[in-house]
């Protein structure tokens, strides 16, 4: 009975809620963009050039954040910016994890050719300066966000691969995996059933980060105008088109690097605080 | 009477990975030299000897954890040596092991429930959960530590909860490996009675690997020593504990620490 | 002589609850000399090492009591402070060897971390300390050993590593949580002698889990022994081994095998003798339940 009721401390629980609340915020925006934003973000209204954001003198009740030197409204533009970004935090990242998780427990487990292998292919992967891959890349197979989403995954699945593959061998040295061979567990049992979740408190830490790094990717992507088309409104574009105005109208550029930077701040957070309050072995 | 275990010149190797050089494989560093030995049926063979000689790595060997070099396996007239993972994995619910480092050999993400009936769940055992429970009482365990995780028990608890994973299954062989060392010596006569009834009533046969030399001298049939990998002495207990013939041995018999006040030491 | 480390009314819980762990446990540990922790496996030996070391697992908290090491009352100190002293006078021989060491790093590196961090020692001196201790307690191959994962070292081998480690940084106080257990005996008696050895050159002050009362007998002075997280006796080892006070400690004497008495069986401590136990450990909870 004092089993069950036993309770344990929750180490700031504050930074999951915190963090859990702007990640919900940003997906509820990405994906309800289209339908909750004020204006149309392409929409260009010369008449309304730098208007400020709603607590300085001369804003308008329309334009909560203000426009940009086109006109558009800088809040529309955020929350279809916020769009691209969680589309990209989403297909990369799981997408990376999915490819670079599962070829890191191979190697780890397997060790042998299948090790000799992977961690050949990673070494020599990961000794090309990524960010001229990224634009070798995108050069060749175009702009666009199925290209930097690719883009993404090619360059950064070692970073999986990596970690789990050390963490994998870490486990496989740990006696429970011959436990296992004991009570009768075939091998690939033994990998996903005893050892996986022994390592998933990794990749999900890994995960989260990778979420974060992939929206800055995209925002890099589009600042030097590889993305998608400059039209499209992105966080990145925003603020490489906030960079030149920035005398003019600096909410151009704040807003956007704001918005970015609670973003990945709050994946790596959120990635964190959910090991503390369910991974039993933190608990 | 057959024995059940029969080993034959067992040879097993490491490789030495802080001599590998940069290109190639590693150098072996041959770690059993030729063990024979034979267990009988319903027997406790006890296996003493030197630190670092060799006795976990036999009883990984005799359960084909690890590939033997050299010679031979035979478990109740079968010869398992060279048997491919299919066909060990039938014969495995046979053989168990308690290991020597409790904690390690606990997956430390799995409630003991789930630790003690998994085994028993594999082969469809519907009645896996109140087995569980069953030998965690017959270890000197309550059943509300089913809903623990390792962590969260001591260092002797985690112990018992190996042996309780092994005994739940009903084995023909148990290795159990320095199993009473970290446990006081109530439960020590607790769990050591338990296995004794087990080898008594269903004819178990026990590997127990020891330092606690009191300890072997009260369960065992019989005695192996070891030392650099080979066995120094094999003979009944009484014999080899009133009448050692290796000086190793003695060695070993001297070094006993008694709970005495003034024992020349 | 003065105590070095002295514990008094310790209580530590399951957090947040009043289902206590350690029941005001009181014990004092005279500057150079060895106290062992004798007990029921779960009694909370290992506890009591973690309350002083201030390693408590997080489901388990200090309610109350007093730790001291050398005259120092570690809880008035701030944290940074407290760390400080700990880290710097004792040392710790967990009771867990495998788990104790990063499964991903050789041993050498494990081994030297201490003394190249936290004393600043150079590398070459470290590795060269982390030899001799290797040698001292009787591994046979050090160089290789030190090239090693923990894996690939058998279980005595292991241990035997972190006795080493604990005696390198040459600390105030050592916990050693049943330090000798994976040992063959002629390697444990070199240990123990070498434990005294420590003792006598540099005063080096030990509390020593163990369970095995052959052990107590050659290494320690004094002696505690617990039941359910409550200290039974505390005795200078002469006195438990000869005229033991309580009847706990008396059947724990008689269910202790010797290979010199083959005949006796293994029995467990006694329904009576627990019953007593229980006697106390509840008249303990009564009082504290109103506390
Ligand atoms: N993380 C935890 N959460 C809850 N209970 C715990 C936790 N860790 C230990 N305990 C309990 O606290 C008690 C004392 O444990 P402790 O490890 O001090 O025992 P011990 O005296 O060292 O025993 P042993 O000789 O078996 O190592 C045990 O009953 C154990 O089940
Ligand atoms: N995985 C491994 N890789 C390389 N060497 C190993 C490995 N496992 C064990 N060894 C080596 O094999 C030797 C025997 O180890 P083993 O664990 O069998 O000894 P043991 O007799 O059980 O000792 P202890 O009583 O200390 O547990 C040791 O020298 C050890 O270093
Ligand atoms: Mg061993
Ligand atoms: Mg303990």
């Amino acid at each position: 009975m004092d089993e069950a009721l036993r309770t344990s401390p929750r180490a700031t629980p504050w930074r999951l809620w915190l963090s859990g609340g702007w990640l919900t915020l940003f997906f509820g925006v990405a994906l309800l963009a289209p339908w909750i934003a004020p204006h149309d973000p392409l929409y260009q209204d010369l008449f309304l050039q730098r208007l400020p954001p709603f607590w300085i003198d001369g804003a308008e009740t329309g334009h909560p954040l203000g426009t940009d030197s086109l006109g558009r409204d800088v809040a529309s533009r955020l929350m279809h910016g916020a769009s691209v970004a969680a589309t990209v935090a989403l297909i990369a990242g799981l997408a990376t994890c999915l490819l670079g998780s599962v070829l890191g427990l191979l190697a780890g487990f397997y060790r042998g050719w299948v090790d000799q292998v992977i961690s050949r292919i990673v070494d020599i992967w990961m000794s090309f300066p990524p960010v001229l891959f990224a634009i070798l890349l995108v050069a060749v197979i175009g702009t666009g966000l199925t290209s930097v989403i690719v883009a993404i995954i090619v360059i950064d699945w070692t970073r999986f691969t990596r970690v789990v593959r050390a963490e994998t061998m870490a486990q496989a040295r740990m006696d429970y995996t011959e436990a296992a061979h004991v009570a009768g567990m075939s091998r690939f049992a033994t990998l996903m059933r005893e050892i996986l979740p022994n390592v998933a408190p990794v990749i999900l830490s890994v995960l989260t980060l990778q979420m974060g790094i992939a929206i800055v990717v995209e925002a890099i992507l589009s600042f030097v105008n590889l993305s998608v088309s400059t039209d499209d409104p992105t966080w990145g574009g925003m603020i490489a088109e906030g960079r030149v105005s920035i005398h003019q109208a600096w909410w151009v550029l704040i807003f956007p690097m704001i918005a970015l930077f609670l973003t990945v701040l709050s994946f790596t957070q959120f990635g964190d605080a959910l090991r503390n309050r369910f991974d039993p072995v933190l608990r | 009477m057959s024995a059940l275990v029969d080993i034959r010149d067992l040879v097993v190797s490491y490789p030495d990975m802080a001599r590998k050089p940069l290109l190639g494989a590693a150098p072996r560093n041959t770690v059993l030299h030729g063990i024979t030995l034979a267990v009988g049926r319903g027997q406790i063979i006890g296996i003493v000897g030197e630190s670092g000689s060799g006795k976990s790595t036999l009883g990984r060997a005799i359960l084909r954890l690890i590939e033997p070099d050299q010679g031979q396996i035979v478990f109740d007239g079968t010869d398992i040596t060279h048997l491919d993972d299919r066909a060990l994995r039938a014969l495995r619910p046979r053989f168990q092991m308690i290991f020597q480092d409790p904690m390690s050999s606990l997956n430390p993400r799995q409630t003991l429930h789930r630790l003690i009936a998994t085994p028993l769940a594999i082969r469809g055992d519907t009645q896996a959960m109140d087995k569980a429970a069953n030998a965690l009482d017959r270890v000197g365990l309550p059943s509300r530590f089913l809903a623990r995780y390792p962590h969260e028990l001591s260092g002797g608890q985690r112990q018992r909860v190996g042996i309780a994973r092994a005994i739940v299954q009903s084995p023909d062989f148990i290795v159990a490996d320095e199993i009473a060392s970290g446990l006081d010596v109530s439960s020590q006569a607790v769990v050591l009675t338990l296995l004794q009834d087990i080898v008594r009533e269903t004819g178990t046969t026990l590997a127990f690997i020891s330092h606690d030399l009191s300890v072997v001298r009260r369960l065992c049939d019989s005695v192996v020593v070891m030392a650099g990998g080979k066995i120094v002495e094999a003979a009944r207990t009484t014999t080899l504990f009133n009448t050692p013939q290796s000086g190793y041995t003695r060695k070993l018999l001297e070094a006993i620490p008694l709970p005495e006040p003034d024992q020349v030491w | 002589m003065s105590a070095y480390l002295e514990i008094t009314g310790l209580n530590a819980v399951l957090r947040g609850t009043r289902t206590r762990v350690l029941r005001d446990v009181s014990l004092s540990v005279s500057k150079g000399q060895v106290h062992g922790l004798v007990g029921e496996s779960g009694a909370g030996k290992s506890m009591i090492g973690k309350a002083i070391l201030g390693v408590l697992p997080r489901a388990i908290e200090v309610a109350s009591g007093r730790i001291s090491l050398g005259g120092q009352d570690l809880g008035v100190l701030p944290l940074r402070e407290r760390l400080r002293v700990i880290g710097s006078q004792t040392a710790v021989i967990p009771q867990d060897p495998l788990t104790a060491l990063n499964p991903s790093r050789r041993i050498g590196p494990q081994m030297t971390d201490r003394l190249t961090r936290t004393l600043g020692w150079q590398k070459t001196r470290a590795n060269h300390r982390a030899l001799d201790l290797l040698e001292e307690v009787a591994i046979r191959d050090p160089e290789r050993v030190l090239h090693s994962y923990p894996h690939e070292l058998s279980g005595g081998m292991r241990q035997r590593v972190l006795i080493a480690a604990a005696f390198a940084a040459e600390p105030k106080l050592i916990v050693a949580d049943e330090p000798t257990t994976a040992l063959d005996v002629t390697v444990q008696k070199q240990i123990l002698k070498m434990i005294a050895d420590m003792q006598t050159r540099h005063g080096t002050t030990m509390l020593f889990v163990t369970h095995d009362l052959g052990v107590v007998a050659r290494v320690c002075q004094s002696v505690s022994i617990l039941h359910s997280g409550m200290v039974m006796e505390e005795a200078d080892i002469r006195t438990m081994l000869t005229a033991p006070a309580h009847p706990y400690t008396a059947a724990l004497l008689a269910a202790t095998p010797r290979y010199t008495d083959p005949e006796a069986s293994l029995v467990p401590v006694s329904d009576t003798v627990l019953a007593g136990v229980a006697e106390a450990i509840r008249a303990s909870d009564t009082l504290w339940g109103r506390a």
